[in-house]
């Protein structure tokens, strides 16, 4: 068997090769396919179960993100922003205005860091929940999903709270947040901070020694280290394989050079250590929430209205005379503040892997260019590689632990 | 904008020492380096480029994002004059030093050479450049359209193309049941 695999990646250059010979199948899989989750297609080709080369065709989902945002404002845009990642938006929003707030100059007060730190790792454990959970949906424990799913409405109580929107809740501004963290807010965080460990416990004795599903996971999808840096891999996937680089860490933003939090990594790079790390990070982000709710500043969470930039909030427009002058600057198309026409690429740690944006201005509050480094597509391109000679079945666990959201793949 | 608050920004050392190290190798005329808030842009010419980022690359750097701009009318100066700027975002992961290498195309021949000989990961993110903007990657391996459908004509993200598209969404071609 293991002579046959060398022989076929030896042929498999050559397309006319390929195409020559008979026993081979071809099976597509997607766009529309339960075990995908979102619209994506593959196009595998089978020597028997064992897959020769998978070929990803992706595009379904486009939608032009990238080119709205050079005909929306920096405020607007956050609404897009949402709904490229749907499965952590916060992530996205803080991405997004931090890129825009640091080309602007804007320095956040203190209790908007800790606020954006918080909503940030509440995401990314909403993040990490449905993406482990969703491995092992796709690989038969619909017991796990379950309590994952469960978690993740109790965040989306959280965001509906302090937004008044449960899905996406655009809840960054250039220079602040929508509305300050109220004691309901504070509430709905102690809650998912009391649950969720309970429920991490739960899919760790579920999942972590079942014979079934490591099986299916541990020497499936082999990321070696080297192969990571080539492929441009960032995150939990690329810390999976041995590469220790956390933005949170070794470039800090926001509340984290405050908190106390380690870098889970494996070395084997394989799915089951993708599935461990992103365990290990939801741990690693509720003790980071604790420690930002203990250590929440009080304050102002807005930059003032002195800044320019800042949209003022209903309070400070309709009862003062700046206010009121600020809001229509900001808000009348004709008007507009002149900012610098400058570019810069700005980079967070997203739950997915490094979220960058490259932002480009020419002076007004709408972007010049909004080119946006997603994750998963950049995760993506990878998968042909790690799909190559194994069988069929492994495609889902393999996908599922590449976390791949296809808004974002798509933009 | 005269922001105190904003010069608290700076570039790393890192970062000076890596722009200055490329400066020296690929030699003075060939490049020009930037600075803004923690950002060093360095523009090298199409034929430096390999080079530029092959040095880059053995003194530690990796690409982590690739991507284009279009500066057609745009108001203010740009680094190279061109219409078109393509972007490698490059990472440090020992020093953290984060370094941009831009390099200039324009319109009649927009064609770089590929960088996937280095990185594999460059493969997607040159493919949606040549997708949006039309820019060719000479040597790339399967250089095919890759959000847009593979009969889509224009190149949308090109500043010259509307927001509301040219009419391709109302002519799709739509495949019957019975055709297919």
């Amino acid at each position: 068997m293991a002579t046959n695999l060398i022989d076929d990646e030896l042929e498999m250059d050559s397309d006319a090769t390929t195409r020559s010979q008979e026993y081979r199948w071809t099976l597509n899989f997607g766009p529309q396919h339960p075990a995908t989750h979102t619209t994506l297609r593959l196009v595998l080709e089978l020597d028997g179960e064992r897959i020769v080369q998978a070929t990803p065709y992706i595009g379904y989902l486009h939608s032009g993100f990238e080119k709205l945002g050079e005909h929306l404002n920096f405020n607007q845009y956050v609404t897009i922003v949402d709904r490229k990642n749907y499965v952590s938006p916060p992530y996205n929003e803080i991405a997004w205005h931090g890129a825009v707030e640091k080309l602007l100059g804007i320095e956040l007060t203190p209790r908007c860091r800790y606020i954006r730190t918080i909503i940030g790792e509440l995401s990314r454990i909403s993040d990490h929940l449905l993406c482990t959970g969703a491995s092992a949906l796709d690989l038969g424990g619909f017991t796990a999903f379950l309590f994952a799913f469960n978690q993740r409405e109790l965040i989306y109580d959280v965001y509906e709270e302090m937004s008044g929107y449960r899905f996406h809740p655009g809840y960054t501004r250039v220079g602040g947040v929508l509305y300050d963290f109220n004691d309901r807010v504070l509430d709905r965080i102690r809650r998912v901070l009391e649950t969720i460990p309970k429920a991490l416990q739960d899919m760790q004795k579920l999942l972590l020694r079942n014979k079934i599903f490591v099986d299916r996971m541990r020497g499936v999808g082999v990321l070696s280290r080297e192969d990571a840096i080539r492929f441009c891999a960032t995150g939990p996937i690329a810390r999976a394989s041995g590469v220790t680089y956390d933005l949170r860490k070794d470039e800090p933003y926001l509340a984290y050079p405050e908190l106390d939090f380690d870098v889970p990594y494996c070395v084997e790079g394989d799915c089951y250590a993708r599935f461990q790390v992103r365990l290990e990070e939801m741990w690693q982000s509720l003790s980071m929430i604790k420690q930002a709710m203990d250590k929440l500043p009080g304050g102002p969470v807005n930059v003032p209205i002195a800044d320019k930039y800042p949209l003022p909030d209903k309070g400070t427009t309709y009862n003062s005379m700046e206010g009121l002058i600020q809001h229509f600057e900001l808000i009348m198309p004709n008007r507009g503040v002149e900012g610098p026409a400058n570019e810069i690429y700005s980079a967070v740690e997203s739950p997915n892997g490094e979220l960058g944006y490259y932002l480009v201005t020419s002076g007004s509050q709408t972007a010049w260019r909004t080119r946006t480094r997603p994750p998963s597509f950049i995760h993506f391109q990878m998968f042909p590689h790690l799909i190559r000679s194994h069988t069929i079945s492994d495609v889902v666990a393999v996908l599922g632990s590449l976390n791949i959201i296809a808004a974002e793949l798509d933009r | 904008m005269s922001d105190p608050r904003a010069s608290k920004l700076t570039p790393s050392l890192a970062q000076i020492e890596a722009a200055n190290h490329l400066v020296e190798v690929l030699g003075e005329p060939a490049v020009s380096t930037a600075t803004f808030r923690d950002n060093v842009r360095v523009y090298v010419n199409r034929e430096r480029l390999i080079l530029a980022l092959d040095a880059l690359r053995q003194s530690g750097f990796d690409l982590v994002e690739l991507g284009c701009t279009d500066y057609l009318k745009y108001p203010a100066t740009t680094g190279t004059g061109c219409r078109f700027e393509v972007h490698y975002a490059l990472l440090n992961r020992n020093s953290t030093a984060r370094l941009v290498v831009k390099v200039g195309v324009n319109d009649p021949d927009p064609t770089l050479p590929t960088t996937t000989t280095l990185w594999l990961g460059a493969d997607w993110m040159e493919r949606e450049v040549f997708d949006m903007y039309g820019i060719r990657f000479d040597g790339h391996p399967d250089l095919r359209r890759i959000l847009m459908p593979e009969e889509f004509s224009a190149h949308p993200l090109r500043k010259d193309y509307p927001l509301r598209g040219r009419g391709e969404r109302h002519n799709f071609p739509v495949l019957k049941r019975d055709q297919s």
